[in-house]
Formats: structure tokens, sequence, C-alpha cells
């Protein structure tokens, strides 16, 4: 099965100059701060995980044309849709069909939201001993990936550093496709700007790190 | 585009909702009363969600108004005017950002697993999530537009010099820049440097110096002359 993510944009060139904004300026319309709101009671209910939504996101076919509170919210549709939670005629009426409709594991209840957010959800979980340590070179692995993934492609195949071991973390790859957590460890891989860029001026005196499970790492000499 | 200070409080909109037509009229003097299509898309979601249990409405505002009023980057400053002051809280950011940050009473969803970047004069650190919007919501809050934009994203790895720019930021030839793409997730901090002149000034006065940008790495610390 093909997978396509729109998400992963790390190195592209073309997308211009970056636009600063005040720092009380959270939201642009009403909708958004609705928006934001839904996608967080629907991510508490257990319908599904972060890795899943974040799958849901990158793949939209529109998802460079949309700001990103219309990602968030076309990809609630879509998660909805997919686990028969929503009939796309029930946004088009604004009003809920006949039911029954499946239960969720648990909803969030105003009383309850404080408490829900000063929990989260670590991902630390106990798991194998990690197979690489601190100062360990490596090669990430090469290659498109058939499903959502956190390695970005502008790291595949480069030669990076272990500069800090984590301990096992729920994995993403896994986690997304519905396959359980299937703890490992995780690490922090720093590239050099040259070994990413070769002779850019931007990659002069340029260290980029990020933090990579251990089925993305082969042992470099 | 507009902000949300024009906007009426969440509190308010479903009072709003009935006065819709009235305030229809007046489209042209209030542009950001008009109701577009992702308005009433978002709109029929919540109340369907509401009709069948899923989501509480109720719960809905406290989320707003807890992202709104409660976590910002204000409990990020506090986390490094703290840092500035005192060494030995300083040391333990360094070591063990989540129960450092917690002990101030910042912790949970986006900031479960935290670490701090402590600039200094060779090395400045800039935080980035190429292929989402990773941010550590418990310090900074909810991420700015620009961070979650492609333009930011595309090239914090690759061209960091030319986004500072970009803030207006401009670093010594010689400084190292580090640039750290949350791909996992732990959520990066970026302890600014005081600024010079900043020697007098008690904790509360000096998280005013700190921005969010200068924890993100986009920006630096403001000095005291720019703020007094």
């Amino acid at each position: 099965m093909s997978y396509l993510t729109h998400a992963d944009l790390g190195g592209q060139p073309g997308h211009g100059r970056v636009v600063p904004e005040p720092e009380g300026e959270l939201f642009h319309a009403t909708w958004e701060p609705r928006a934001l709101a839904l996608t967080l009671a629907m991510g508490a209910t257990g319908a599904w995980n972060i890795d899943m939504s974040r799958a849901a996101r990158e793949t939209l076919p529109e998802y460079a044309r949309l700001s990103y509170y219309e990602i968030w919210t076309h990809a609630l549709e879509k998660l909805l849709l997919e686990r028969g939670l929503l009939r796309p005629d029930e946004v088009e009426a604004g009003a809920s069909a006949a039911g029954p409709w499946p239960a969720l594991p648990r909803t969030l209840q105003a009383a309850d939201v404080a408490a829900a957010l000063a929990r989260g959800a670590p991902t630390a979980r106990p798991g194998p001993a990690p197979a690489f340590a601190l100062g360990d070179a490596v090669r990430l692995r090469s290659g498109t990936v058939p499903h959502h993934t956190r390695l970005p492609g502008y790291a595949r195949g480069r030669r990076g550093t272990i500069t800090a071991v984590h301990g096992p973390h729920v994995f993403a790859d896994a986690h997304a496709q519905g396959l359980g957590e299937q703890p490992c460890p995780l690490y922090t891989v720093a590239f050099s700007g040259s070994e990413l860029w070769g002779g850019e001026p931007g990659a002069a005196r340029l260290t980029v790190s990020i933090d990579a499970w251990e089925p993305y790492l082969e042992r470099a000499s | 585009m507009a902000g949300m200070a024009h906007e009426h409080s969440h509190d308010g909109r479903h009072d709003h909702d009935h006065d819709h037509d009235h305030e229809h009229e007046h489209e042209h003097e209030h542009e950001h009363s008009e109701i577009g299509p992702m308005d009433l898309r978002v709109r029929a979601l919540e109340t369907v969600l509401a009709a069948k249990g899923y989501v509480d409405p109720a719960a809905l505002d406290v989320l707003i108004d807890t992202y709104q009023t409660r976590i910002g980057p204000r409990n990020g400053a506090r986390v490094v005017a703290k840092s500035w002051c005192n060494p030995v809280f300083r040391d333990w950011l360094l070591a063990d950002a989540t129960a450092a940050i917690a002990s101030l009473g910042y912790s949970g969803r986006q900031g479960e697993h935290m670490h701090a970047l402590e600039n200094s004069d060779t090395v400045h650190h800039l935080v980035v999530c190429t292929l989402c919007s990773c941010y550590p919501w418990p310090v900074l809050g909810l991420p700015p537009t620009w961070y979650k934009s492609a333009p930011y994203r595309s090239r914090a790895v690759r061209d960091p010099r030319g986004v500072l720019a970009d803030f207006g930021v401009v670093l010594p030839a010689e400084t190292e820049i580090r640039v750290w793409d949350s791909t996992a997730e732990l959520r990066y901090l970026v302890i600014p440097q005081r600024p010079a002149g900043s020697e007098h000034l008690n904790e509360e006065q000096l998280a005013a110096l700190v921005t969010r940008d200068s924890m993100i790495g986009t920006g630096l610390a403001r000095s005291p002359e720019a703020v007094a």
C-alpha cells in the first residue's frame, strides 16, 4: 500500500520567508479555537492516538493549501468518518443523524480538563536495552517508508552521531498503524550541516539533531 | 488577518449565534464577524459531536480558556528567569528539565519529556518541528502560525541564519547554530542568554525580558533598556 505524506518539509526549497507574529496573537478566526478544542477533546476520548492523528493530517491531499487549523479540522473529520463516528451528510446538515452511535472509551468533561492536561500522555515505557551508546556513529535508514514515520526525508541515508540515549518510547511508526506501542530505544542523533547540505553557505557552523527510534538506525563505520 | 482582540469571548458565543443575522448586516464594518465556510463546518461538527455525547461543549470552553489565559509563554519566561538567578535550579533544569519545570507547576500535555538548551557566547539553539507542529505547550502555550508554516519548517534545518534574519536577528559569523528537529515526543525549551545590564533586576523583572521567540531560538531576550 502506498503512503504519501505531504508534511515532510525539512529542507524543501521555495517556501519563501518566515512571517513573524506578535506573542499574543493565538487565533485568526473565531472557528479556530473551537477547532482546536474539538480536536483536543476528541483526542482525549481514546478513539485514536496522537500518531494516528498525525498520519491523518499529513496524508490529506489538500495539505499544502490548507491553514494549520483547517488541516486539524479536515483530519478530525477523516478520523471520525473512518471509525463510523460521523457520516458525511451530518456535517452538511449541521445535525446528528438518528443513532445508535458507537460508544467511546471515555469522554472529556469540563471538570476533568485541568487534570487531563496536567497528566498529558508520557511516552516513556519499559522496553529493550539500547543497542547504541553515546558517541556511536550511525547511519539513518534510506528509502521510502510505506506508512507514517517520524524519520524526516532530509536525514535518510545520512551519517550522524548519537548525542543522547533516552530509553524506550512508544514507537510512532507502529502506534500510527494500530500495531500497539512496541516501545523501542529513542536517541538524539546529530548531523553536521555539511553532511546534510554539502557546501551550502547556510550549512556552515551548523549542527542539526533529530530524535530517532532504534529501528531508524544502522551502525556506521 | 484578524486577531482575536476583536472577537467576542467564547463565553458569549452561544448568544452571539442568535445575533448572527443582525451582525451580518454590519459585515462591512465588522469583517471579522463574517460567517465563512469554516465557521459553519466547525460549528456543525461541534453540534453533531455534542449531540452524540462525544464532546462536552463546556469542556471545549475550558480548553480554550486554558490556552488563552493560563498556559502560555509567560510560564516559560518564569523558568528562564529562575535559571538566570538560581544556579542550583539552572543545573537541575539542564540535567532534568521535566522535573525542574514541573517544580514551578508546568507539566503535562506536549511537555511530558522536556529538554532545556542553554545558549552561550559560542552556541545558539533553534527549535523546529519539520514534520508537523510539535511544541512545548506547558511552557510556551500554542505554537504561533509561523512555527507551523512551510517557510519555517523547510528552512530552519537548512538555512537557520536566513530564518533568523527574517526575525531581525543577526548572530556573529563564528557562532555555532544547533537546530533541534522535534521528531519524537521530546520537547525543547531554549534558555536565551541573560542580557547585559540586567544584573540589578529581580526574577519577575527578568521574566519580562524573556520573549516567546527567544525560547524557540528565533529571538534574543530583550535588553532592560528596550523594556524601560
